[in-house]
């Protein structure tokens, strides 16, 4: 039988705050085990929780920015289970009162814009780490409690998502967002950015959702997709036998692409939910939530639209430079001292994009050669002091040493030659030397001429101004 | 009966509890007694009255978002039961 694939996603992000969401322990990753706790995230009794108002304010970004309501009473609940963990015996999350609501984001899969419901978005903490150390004589589990009481947004989608390619569309437009935002640094094999997904099956032209699988231990895009592909076939043929799918969680084995069940933990899933009585409610009022509002920066897809609209870049370049809020700021950088959009687009996305990526994928941010640096050389590029060849090696040399072009333009000796007479004087030995090709050029085979710029070039070292050049030949070679 | 036998068999299990047949009767019945007196204040109108969740009549206690000091790994582990290096340490959990 056919089948038609359900997917929901739940994303968890970790915030970019400076302390944990119950207490000021440190979150910085790395750490030496258990050297960032304290009593409230280890659990200890009589500890009390305080909410970090960075936490709440960051909750309201996401909601913002993911088209949500931002619910303006907000309760903390328990969520009771034990683990190892776990040191409380529950977790502290939102239940019933989520602080976002009812949110969507919109996709574009093979050129089709589709719309993707966002249930909701809670607050919560983490829980610690299970290690299994590479303790000489020790076999047991080990405990960090570092990540346990960091800040987690929960992201949960609605069952909207048809295909891994929706799928993976989804979670790369969160993902965009969150690092647009500021509120997660976005990095998946650490941990900060990780999906849960749900998929199910139904024959085509149902409505009626099928049973679902719940997909963990996800953490590259790559492995989505691996995962949701794998638990489709697995799902299809245990159909077309005439059996059940089991409600079940699933973890994902990266090393065979495969996923088994995680049985065992199916009882657990009585959570006994109740209000955490050490945390009074949040009251968010309207004036929070505007000034929240005033503080979003220009997400990616808007930003993408003012840059087809009022710079007038292709799709694409505009596509590729919102990618991530720190390459269109390089860009914009440059685009303010320098205003030439296209000029500067293929440039960054050209030799800078490429220097980074032969520099062991170096950040934008961390690039030598500056916004200001780049549109020095274009503007010496528009004066004509120097050509779009010379231009390549005057920038793999600011990249190299950091200093200006006018500097190594100056010590290279690469000033662009526009001096018709010394220019001259190269063509005409030029053709002095190929009389076989001027032949064949006044002959009619006007393709050689190419060979002629070629040549010149070579001989002035790539200095000769291309425009001079191409005139003096035509002038020599019709003459 | 307010709650089954059984009911307490699961929460006693979600618990990690193990309880003796005589445990499981003497703590129904306890229990059952219990839910029943606090059956009790169903018996007032509580139409139009939004569930209560705190005792205490605040909202919004905030911290700042600045770190303070941790106690440092000697003394978190100090009570613990085992521990290998800095690590607390537990029986092997199998996933």
């Amino acid at each position: 039988m056919k089948y038609q694939v359900v997917i929901g996603l739940e994303v968890h992000t970790q915030l970019t705050t400076n302390t944990k969401i119950f207490c000021g322990c440190s979150t910085r990753f790395g750490a030496e085990p258990n050297s960032q706790t304290c009593p409230v995230c280890l659990g200890f009794p009589g500890a009390l929780p305080v909410l970090n108002k960075q936490v709440v304010e960051n909750a309201i970004r996401a909601g913002l920015a993911t088209n949500c309501s931002i619910t303006q009473r907000n309760v903390f609940a328990r969520k009771n289970y034990f683990y190892p963990d776990l040191p409380k015996g529950y977790q502290i999350s939102q239940f019933d009162l989520p602080i976002c609501q009812h949110g969507h984001l919109d996709i574009e899969v093979d050129g089709e814009t589709k719309r993707i419901g966002i249930t909701r978005i809670h607050m919560e903490e983490d829980a610690g780490k299970l290690v299994h150390a590479d303790i000489p004589g020790v076999d047991d589990s080990c405990v960090d409690l570092n990540r346990a009481c960091t800040p987690l947004l929960e992201i949960v989608s609605e069952p909207d998502m048809r295909s891994p390619d929706e799928a993976i569309a989804y979670l790369k437009k969160l993902h965009q967002i969150v690092m647009y935002l500021g509120i997660c640094d976005g990095n998946l094999e650490e941990g900060s950015f990780r999906c849960d997904a749900n998929v199910s099956l139904m024959p085509v032209g149902s409505t009626v959702f099928g049973t679902r699988a719940e997909l963990k231990n996800i953490n590259s895009f790559k492995f989505i997709k691996q995962a949701i592909e794998y638990e489709i076939e697995r799902q299809a043929e245990i159909l077309d036998d005439g059996g059940k799918v089991i409600q079940e969680t699933r973890l994902f084995d990266p090393n065979t692409g495969t996923t088994r069940s995680m049985r065992g933990k199916e009882e657990a899933h009585d959570y006994r939910y109740f209000p955490d009585p050490d945390l009074v409610p949040v009251l968010i009022p309207d004036q929070w939530i505007e000034d929240v509002r005033a503080t979003l920066p220009e997400l990616p897809e808007a930003k993408r639209a003012r840059y087809v609209a009022e710079l007038g870049l292709p799709e694409y370049d505009a596509e590729v430079l919102v990618s991530s809020r720190e390459l269109a700021q390089y860009y914009e950088e440059t685009v303010a001292l320098f205003p030439q959009a296209k000029t500067v687009s293929n440039w960054v996305m050209g030799e800078v994009s490429r220097a980074l990526n032969e520099d062991n994928n170096r950040s934008i941010t961390d690039c030598p050669v500056t916004p200001a640096l780049l549109a020095d050389m274009l503007k010496l590029m528009e004066k004509g002091t120097i050509s779009g060849k010379i231009a390549k090696t005057v920038f793999d040399e600011m990249y190299k040493t950091g200093k200006a072009p006018e500097k190594i333009v100056e010590e290279k000796g690469l000033v662009q030659v526009s001096d018709t007479g010394a220019i001259e004087a190269m063509v005409d030995e030029v053709l002095k030397n190929n009389p076989a090709q001027v032949e064949q050029y006044r002959g009619g085979k006007e393709t050689v001429f190419g060979f002629f710029v070629g040549q010149v070039m070579r001989a002035s070292k790539g200095k000769a101004n291309p425009a001079v050049v191409n005139d003096l030949l035509l002038k020599k070679l019709k003459g | 009966m307010k709650i089954t036998r059984s009911e307490v068999e699961h929460v006693a299990r979600l618990a990690r509890l193990e309880l003796s047949d005589s445990e499981l009767d003497t703590f129904t019945g306890q229990m059952d007694g219990i839910l029943a007196y606090v059956e009790k204040l169903n018996a007032l109108d509580t139409e139009g009255i939004v569930p209560t969740s705190h005792a205490v009549p605040m909202e919004n206690a905030f911290r700042p978002d600045q770190p303070a000091d941790s106690i440092g790994v000697e003394a978190a582990l100090a009570n613990a039961p085992l521990r290998a290096e800095s690590f607390f340490r537990v029986p092997k959990v199998i996933e």
